[in-house]
């Protein structure tokens, strides 16, 4: 098996929670892993991604050759589409519709939510609202990866352990939340796919 | 022993740590900073006393590295590519002082300057002091590179670099560990002038140097680093270095290469492996994550043998780094790029945190400025560069740590009066001291913006070297109080601010200001943590 993964976001917004939690579950699982992350000056409201690679075998490079991605993770609207040359041609485009504005020329959501429905594989979730709704509103990058992991060939059961890992130093109810978070990203997409 | 998930740059923080280092030396700096903060949280460091303070500036590192090793230890220096720059006097010189105890030195490069001024290649550097490079192709390499450099360095008796690039650095992969190995005894030069570079002793030193080479050409035959991997179709031979070797096996399906490859990460070039795929394919493509080094050497200056493909004939982009798309391009393959990025992308360029006190600096910098017309704000490398973009479009210059002090003498010696400098306390403290001396000397009529925020704040907030005490050393620099002013730079300080810039932007000497407030991110992380504690 194996997907390559790009995650996008704005530098502050934890994107790579995300890829620490998968990074866990694919351990757990024997497999191969690459992850590159952005660090430094692009960190300040600028725009970041990290690369995920998983395989069952070992992986050469570790950035995504364009047009391989299996799946973009975006936890803002703009951010994902961004990404756009780097997914493969049935990949999935999974993004949160809550937009980051830090920047005069922002385009409209509407403008937004047009090109990304424009796509036939693609997911797009409220996940701040869903979050807010599974009992923390700062559980939306969980929220995320739930609604990708039908995605992402991994066990679910994995990924709840890797969650499991990444929180367990700070307390059940933490651990609890975001598995609460996780399912409702997961079960939106079971019923929007 | 246990596998671990590393980042390249942690990779030889524990390669570095299980080789038997005792020191570590360093000056935050994209992409190296994460090297010196790994062995910060290191339990096995902290155990083991592995001294492991950030220095000043890159030059204080490297010297002092070259001490612990003159007594006989590891040590270890890391920074990024322009921080060799200002480490290069003690650099060079240590080629020909020599070691004691191994020196290995991290040189992180930013080929595409991710976060950088240039995309200068450390290797050149190497090069002419003519010392080992060891430049890893993965984390484990890395890792293995850390462990074994020691004592390459110790047998060949140079410092040894260790190059990496951003890639490498910021990714991360699982690394094997090895078994640790005990630290070195306290342990004197046994030549007591081994040290002493008086041209006498310089001269014999840098003849035993080149006496060296030889042997260390050896190391590199025998490096199980660099690899003959050979190939059926002998049209093309590959030389890859460093990380380009993954760029390149990610283009061959299988990792089955149809051309022999020359797979490289240990320096001087291993001839004998060189010349067998020079001698057996009918050209060379050569891959490399910076400047084309290798390129230049093979092809020579008039290129009167095989064609040799690269970045000087434009097979591969003259700048910016390398990745599988590049090289595939490079291998003549197609690339299938996925769908184009629609036009409501808008760039999103890094910006100034809200709530951050730069801003309250130079919000009223500009207001004053309005009386004088722009040109003149001369500023340094560190968050506060982020206002050379819009709303402030506040600065004029950004080119090396310590340049806007010096550079605003020089423009005011030309008659730009008065001129601005804009500098952090931790850049101030790297290299911003010694050109104050100059302007306190001449009484230079230049006004000195010294933005405190306590912490070395673009690179991740580390503590800055002189916290706390920056007004102290104006002073002992000679600054006259009277015009040596610390202000708080708050909305609610604004007119009051203003006021104390204008009058000193008319007086014909030199001001110093030091607006002084707490970076918004280090606050944030201590109140959490000081929440955390007393949760506990
Ligand atoms: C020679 C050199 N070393 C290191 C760096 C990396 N670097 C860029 S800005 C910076 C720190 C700036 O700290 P400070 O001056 O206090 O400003 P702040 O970012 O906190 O506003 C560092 C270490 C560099 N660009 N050049």
């Amino acid at each position: 098996m194996k997907s390559d993964i790009i995650l996008g976001g704005v530098g502050g917004q934890g994107i790579l929670s995300i890829a620490a939690a998968i990074g866990l579950a694919a351990l757990k699982n024997n497999l191969h892993l690459k992850q590159s992350e952005v660090h430094g000056m692009s960190q300040r409201g600028g725009d970041v991604q990290s690369h995920l690679r998983i395989s069952s075998k070992p992986i050469a490079s570790d950035l995504i050759p364009k047009g391989k991605a299996d799946l973009i993770i975006s936890v803002e609207p703009m951010e994902g589409l961004r990404y756009l040359p780097f997914l493969s041609k049935d990949g999935w485009l999974v993004t949160n519709i809550t937009p980051f504005n830090n920047i005069a020329d922002y385009p409209s959501i509407e403008d937004l939510l047009k090109q990304i429905k424009a796509f036939p594989n693609h997911i797009a979730i409220d996940a701040d609202a869903i979050a807010k709704a599974a009992g923390s509103s700062r559980s939306s990058n969980i929220v995320m990866l739930g609604a990708a992991s039908p995605f992402i060939d991994i066990p679910y059961e994995r990924l709840e352990d890797g969650i499991r890992q990444l929180f367990g130093k700070k307390g059940d109810e933490l651990v609890n939340t975001n598995l609460k978070a996780l399912k409702a990203g997961r079960e939106f997409t079971e019923k929007n796919r | 022993m246990e596998k671990l998930l590393l980042l390249g740059d942690e990779a030889i923080a524990q390669g570095a740590i299980d080789g038997g280092m005792s020191g570590i030396y360093a000056y935050p700096g994209t992409p190296s900073t994460e090297i010196m903060e790994f062995v910060h949280g290191s339990k096995i460091a902290e155990d083991l006393n592995i001294h492991r303070l950030w220095s000043a500036n890159e030059k204080t590192a490297m010297e002092s590295a070259l001490g612990m090793s003159y007594a006989g230890k590891r040590s270890m220096v890391c920074f990024k590519h322009v921080g060799l720059n200002v480490a290069a006097d003690a650099f060079v010189n240590a080629s020909i002082t020599g070691v004691n105890g191994g020196v290995i030195v991290v040189s992180a490069d930013d080929p595409s300057m991710h976060s950088s001024q240039n995309e200068q290649d450390s290797r050149f550097y190497a090069k002419f002091t003519m010392i080992p490079i060891l430049e890893p192709s993965n984390q484990q390499e890395a890792y293995d590179m850390a462990y074994y450099g020691f004592e390459l360095s110790e047998k060949l008796n140079v410092p040894v670099m260790l190059r990496i690039t951003t890639r490498l650095a910021h990714s991360r992969a699982g690394v094997q560990r090895k078994e640790m190995k005990k630290q070195n005894q306290l342990k004197l030069p046994s030549d007591p002038r081994q040290f002493v570079l008086l041209p006498a002793i310089a001269r014999k030193n840098y003849k035993k140097l080149i006496g060296m080479q030889p042997a260390m050409e050896v190391e590199s035959e025998k490096s199980p680093f660099n690899q003959y991997i050979d190939g059926a179709d002998k049209k093309l031979g590959i030389i890859a270095a460093g990380l380009a070797f993954n760029y390149l096996m990610e283009n061959y399906v299988d990792g089955k290469n149809p051309h022999p490859i020359l797979k490289l990460s240990q320096y001087p070039l291993p001839e004998k492996q060189v010349a067998k795929l020079y001698n057996q394919c009918d050209a060379i493509l050569i891959l490399e994550d910076g400047a084309p080094l290798i390129e230049e050497m093979l092809r020579g200056f008039l290129n009167l043998g095989k064609p040799i493909h690269g970045r000087l004939d434009g097979t591969v982009p003259r700048d910016g780094e390398l990745d599988p798309n590049v090289v595939a391009k490079a291998l003549g393959m197609e690339v299938h790029e996925g769908q184009v990025v629609p036009e409501v992308v808008k760039n999103r360029p890094p910006s100034l945190c809200q709530g951050c006190g730069h801003r309250d600096v130079f919000e009223e910098l500009n207001e004053v400025l309005l009386d004088y017309g722009t040109g003149r704000v001369f500023s340094d490398i560190g968050c506060y560069t982020l206002a050379a973009l819009p709303p402030f479009n506040s600065i004029n210059s950004c080119v090396d740590m310590g340049a806007s002090i010096t550079m605003a003498i020089g423009a005011a010696d030309a008659g730009l009066v008065p001129a601005v400098s804009v500098i952090g306390d931790s850049t101030f403290t790297h290299s911003g001291m010694t050109g104050l001396l100059d302007a306190v000397n001449k009484n230079s009529p230049i006004t000195v913006i010294i933005s405190d925020n306590s912490t070395t704040g673009m690179t991740g907030g580390q503590t800055s070297a002189a916290h706390g005490r920056i007004y102290e050393i104006c002073k002992g620099l000679g600054v006259d109080p009277e015009h040596l002013i610390t202000m708080i730079p708050l909305k609610k300080h604004h007119e009051e601010n203003v006021k104390i810039l204008r009058r000193e932007l008319e007086y014909k000497g030199l001001s110093v200001l030091i607006p002084q407030r707490e970076c918004i991110q280090t606050f944030a992380r201590r109140k959490k943590s000081e929440k955390n504690e007393s949760n506990e």
